[in-house]
């Protein structure tokens, strides 16, 4: 018998015929497997669900009730014909690299992925295989992230500056993740930590489930900033730029902003955001991070899905790999995400 | 050059002049006296020029980063700025150096007198041993390229306060014929006793954009004239010898041989403010042909006789060597028409007629008629000010032409919008064919970017490099200021100032302009 690919590409998501199930799909199928909790990766209308552990209690608390499995990491699982696992992806607590067996063939969807341990997410873990499918958000070399002790160093004495100066400090970030990251850089000793809705209500699910976050306290209509003097807000980046933010600043003391993303690694974005600071972090892969994930799976074939894919696909074919951009509605680190209560936090 | 790494970042990061101000505050009391004139050299724009191609800097660039060219070509097509790409593309540096800006400024001229191999080296030090914003500042003043979003006046202002002067003292310090090279701090801001320099120029006095008529209350009050469209100018005359100046400091005597006869007829110690326009037989002569003229430091005899140019003659700042520009408008414009009246009417000088104020839209209207962009309305009592204040001085310029075209190709935008497609390609229909006519990449909002983005990504036709092409269906109304005949564009017509006015999807494709209006509008206007 000749067999077709193992993973396809389909107008629902990433499907596997032999185990009859998609991966990240973004249109209703009967059965789902989830890489993370992320709205562009996780959306609801699926039959049933099948993610991580650790990655279930966001699941659930963005999704409601659906019928949802769990495997632990390394857990074998066999689906159908072939045997699929979940790896350590390093991008969000819980976050997955799927790998699909089938007679001996191994493909990997890698979903979302970083390969620095940022301390909150169990760290990525290589996973050796014939097919390897990757994103490619920020998949070009001007893109290398500092590293977290540099990260912290910028950002404790930027709030620690505001704060002296009696200003509040407003700083943007995605629900979940790069908040909770955020959240372990940061010197508590500072001040108060203020959290946006969509932000608490991420954190409130992540302490449930065990992982330690130093306190915050939510913004609710009552809050005045003169009773948090020298307070660090951490706000999604929607809400930065609109009127909820607007609060924050009285007069002689407008709000310090800044924004937490990889794109703040460019210049124009800087500047378009009128950011007085963009700290350079993400919880995606650098230039270095993509290529050295990619040539650790020893993969002859790669799949690049959302971000640079054209340009990104070419680099590896000219490194000798058989690469090819593919199309998905996955949609990566946006600045411009408007973010409705949380649950519908467009991709990151 | 670390402490300027940071001034430059605070004023690149911010779009509150108090916050620039207080920056440069900071920095023009602290750093040393001679990265403080560099500082004001590079803020007024007196950038050391460029010293290696952009493409050696490219090439060697990709050659450290042991990447292939196309693979930099792509990346500077979304960060948009050569410097940046080549700083951020470098792998990290090796080693840490404390230079200052003078010092790495010094290294920079050096730069011309070795040979491309020792350049290169230089080059190659430098960049390993800077960092983010440090070596991106390095490649820009390598490339001549170096450009901080400060005004002249807020530069005027934060010196005044660093050093207790007066800001129009400042002002006038600033101004001129200086260059970083060959003069100190202490010479240009501080020593009680400047030389007094004969060329030096008054700030210009800009205009705002009047909203409503409604602003400026009784018609009496105001003179109005029509706002030429040509070059800002300052004529000078003084200890026998003429100087021309333009809005942004630069020296234009030798471009303009012809108004050197002016030295004859005007009384020493004159200052006039005015426009440079190409004019003929009484009449103003098309923007295009004083344009033919802007880019050349000498000027061929033949262009002389085809564009000649006239002093337009607005305002008079200084009269038989006294700054009269506190007095009002009225007794300035008097004087100035007493000097003119003793100039022969062949010179090239005229005073701006004064128009009826009675009814200013009607004046407003007839204006394209000249060639003018609009109204200027002055305060019959105001002094002349620096700078651009508000209330004495307004612009009124006429509607702009537009027309409606369609969207052919679009490109993604780079620096600020590098996620979105804002610059796109617009035709006009002519028969079953779309003709490109014009670009624009300004006039919507970020939103309206944002969904035209989305609609290209999921409509693209075909890619050629960044530009993709989609199907005719985006209707845009595109505003401009004027057109001319031109044979390089396929649609024969250049556009100047072209932009979008707005998005019209109310209007089918079918109601696009198509090639022969356009040829119309070009006979009317152009
Ligand atoms: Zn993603
Ligand atoms: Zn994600």
């Amino acid at each position: 018998m000749v067999m077709g690919d193992l993973l396809t590409f389909t107008d629902r998501g990433i499907w596997c015929a032999a185990g009859d199930f998609h991966i990240d799909p973004w249109r209703p199928v009967a059965r789902a497997l989830l890489t993370h909790g992320h709205s562009d990766h996780a959306r609801p209308g699926m039959g049933r669900y099948l993610c991580t552990d650790i990655a279930a209690p966001v699941v659930r608390h963005r999704l409601g009730a659906i019928s949802l499995d769990t495997v632990v990491y390394g857990e074998a699982r066999r689906i159908g014909d072939v045997t699929v696992s979940f790896h350590p992806a390093g991008h969000v607590p819980g976050s997955a690299q799927i790998k699909v067996e089938h007679r001996g063939e191994v493909w990997v969807a890698s979903g979302d992925y970083k390969t620095v341990d940022d301390g909150l997410s169990t760290a990525f873990e290589p996973v050796g295989c014939h097919a390897f499918i990757t994103e490619s958000t920020f998949g070009l070399p001007v893109f290398r992230w500092p590293d977290d002790a540099t990260l912290a160093a910028a950002l404790n004495s930027w709030w620690a500056g505001n704060a002296a100066a009696g200003r509040v400090s407003l700083l943007g970030a995605y629900a979940l993740g790069k908040a909770q990251r955020l959240l372990r850089l940061i010197d508590p000793a500072i001040g108060p930590v203020l959290t946006h809705g969509a932000i608490e209500a991420t954190n409130g699910v992540l302490r449930a489930q065990g992982i330690a976050l130093p306190a915050t306290q939510r913004v609710t209509s009552e809050t005045r900033p003169r009773d948090h003097p020298g307070a660090l807000v951490l706000a999604t980046p929607s809400a930065l730029g609109g009127p909820w933010a607007r609060r924050f600043s009285t007069e002689g003391a407008p709000a310090a902003t800044a924004y937490a993303s990889g794109w703040m690694a460019l210049r124009g974005v800087r500047r378009r955001r009128a950011a007085e600071r963009g700290f350079v972090i993400s919880d995606h892969a650098d230039w270095d991070g993509l290529t050295g994930a990619i040539q650790a799976t020893g993969a002859e074939r790669v799949f690049v899905t959302h971000g640079y894919t054209a340009v990104f696909a070419r680099w590896l074919q000219s490194q000798g790999y058989d690469a090819r951009p593919v199309a998905t509605a996955y949609e990566g680190e946006s600045l411009d995400a408007a973010e409705p209560g949380g649950p519908a936090e467009p991709g990151a | 050059m670390k402490g300027f790494a940071a001034l430059y970042s605070r004023m690149d990061q911010t779009t509150r002049t108090g916050a620039k101000v207080a920056g440069l505050v900071d920095y023009l009391r602290e750093a040393p006296e001679a990265d403080r004139l560099w500082c004001i050299a590079l803020f007024t724009g007196r950038r050391p020029r460029r010293v290696v191609q952009a493409a050696l800097l490219r090439d060697w660039a990709a050659e450290q980063a042991a990447l292939p060219l196309w693979l930099f070509e792509e990346s500077y097509a979304i960060v948009g700025d050569l410097a940046e790409t080549i700083a951020l593309i470098l792998p990290p540096p090796s080693r840490a150096t404390d230079r200052s800006l003078t010092d790495w400024i010094a290294l920079i001229r050096a730069l011309p007198a070795l040979d491309e191999a020792a350049r290169k080296a230089a080059i190659l030090d430098a960049w390993d041993s800077l960092e983010g914003m440090e070596r991106f500042l390095f490649i820009k003043l390598l490339t001549g390229g170096f450009r901080v979003g400060v005004s002249a006046g807020l530069l005027t202002r934060a010196l005044a306060e660093a050093t207790g002067q007066p800001a129009a003292t400042i002002a006038l310090r600033l101004m001129g014929n200086w260059a970083p090279e060959s003069t100190t701090y202490a010479r240009l801001i501080t020593d009680p006793a400047p030389q007094a320099d004969l060329s030096r120029p008054y700030p210009f006095y800009l205009c705002h954009p009047l909203e409503s008529e409604a602003d400026l209350g009784d018609p009496a009050g105001w003179a109005a004239e029509y706002k030429w469209d040509g070059i800002r100018g300052q004529f000078i005359l003084r200890g026998g010898t003429h100087h021309l100046w333009s809005r942004g400091e630069e020296l234009m005597t030798d471009r303009f041989p012809e108004l050197a006869v002016l030295a004859d007829w005007l009384p020493d110690g004159t200052v006039i403010d005015g426009e440079v326009l190409a004019w003929a037989e009484g009449a103003p002569l098309p923007f295009a042909r004083l344009q033919q003229r802007i880019g050349r430091k000498s000027v061929p005899r033949r262009l002389l006789a085809e564009a000649p140019v006239t002093l337009m003659a607005y305002d008079l700042l200084e009269h038989c060597g006294h700054d009269i520009r506190a007095q009002p408008y009225d007794a300035r414009r008097a004087l100035l028409q007493d000097l003119i009246d003793t100039v022969p009417p062949a010179a090239p000088l005229r005073l701006s007629p004064l128009l009826p104020t009675t009814d200013l839209a009607a004046a407003r209207a007839g204006a394209r008629e000249v060639q003018a962009e609009g109204l200027m309305l002055k305060r019959r009592a105001s002094p002349y000010l620096a700078g651009r204040k508000k209330g004495d001085w307004w612009k009124w310029k006429v509607a702009p032409l537009t027309i409606d075209a369609v969207m052919i190709y679009a490109q993604q935008g780079h620096g600020r919008r590098a996620t979105l497609f804002t610059d796109y390609t617009f035709a006009v229909r002519d028969g079953d064919a779309y003709v490109p006519f014009t670009k624009a990449y300004s006039g919507l909002t970020d939103a309206e970017f944002g969904q035209i983005t989305k609609w290209v990504r999921a409509n693209t036709l075909q890619r050629f490099g960044p530009m993709r092409q989609v199907p005719p269906a985006q209707v845009f109304e595109i505003a401009f200021e004027g057109i001319a005949a031109s044979p390089r564009h396929k649609s024969g017509v250049a556009l100047r100032f072209p932009r979008m006015l707005r998005w019209r999807q109310d209007k089918p494709l079918a109601e696009i302009a198509t090639l022969d209006e356009l040829r119309e509008i070009l006979r009317l206007h152009g």
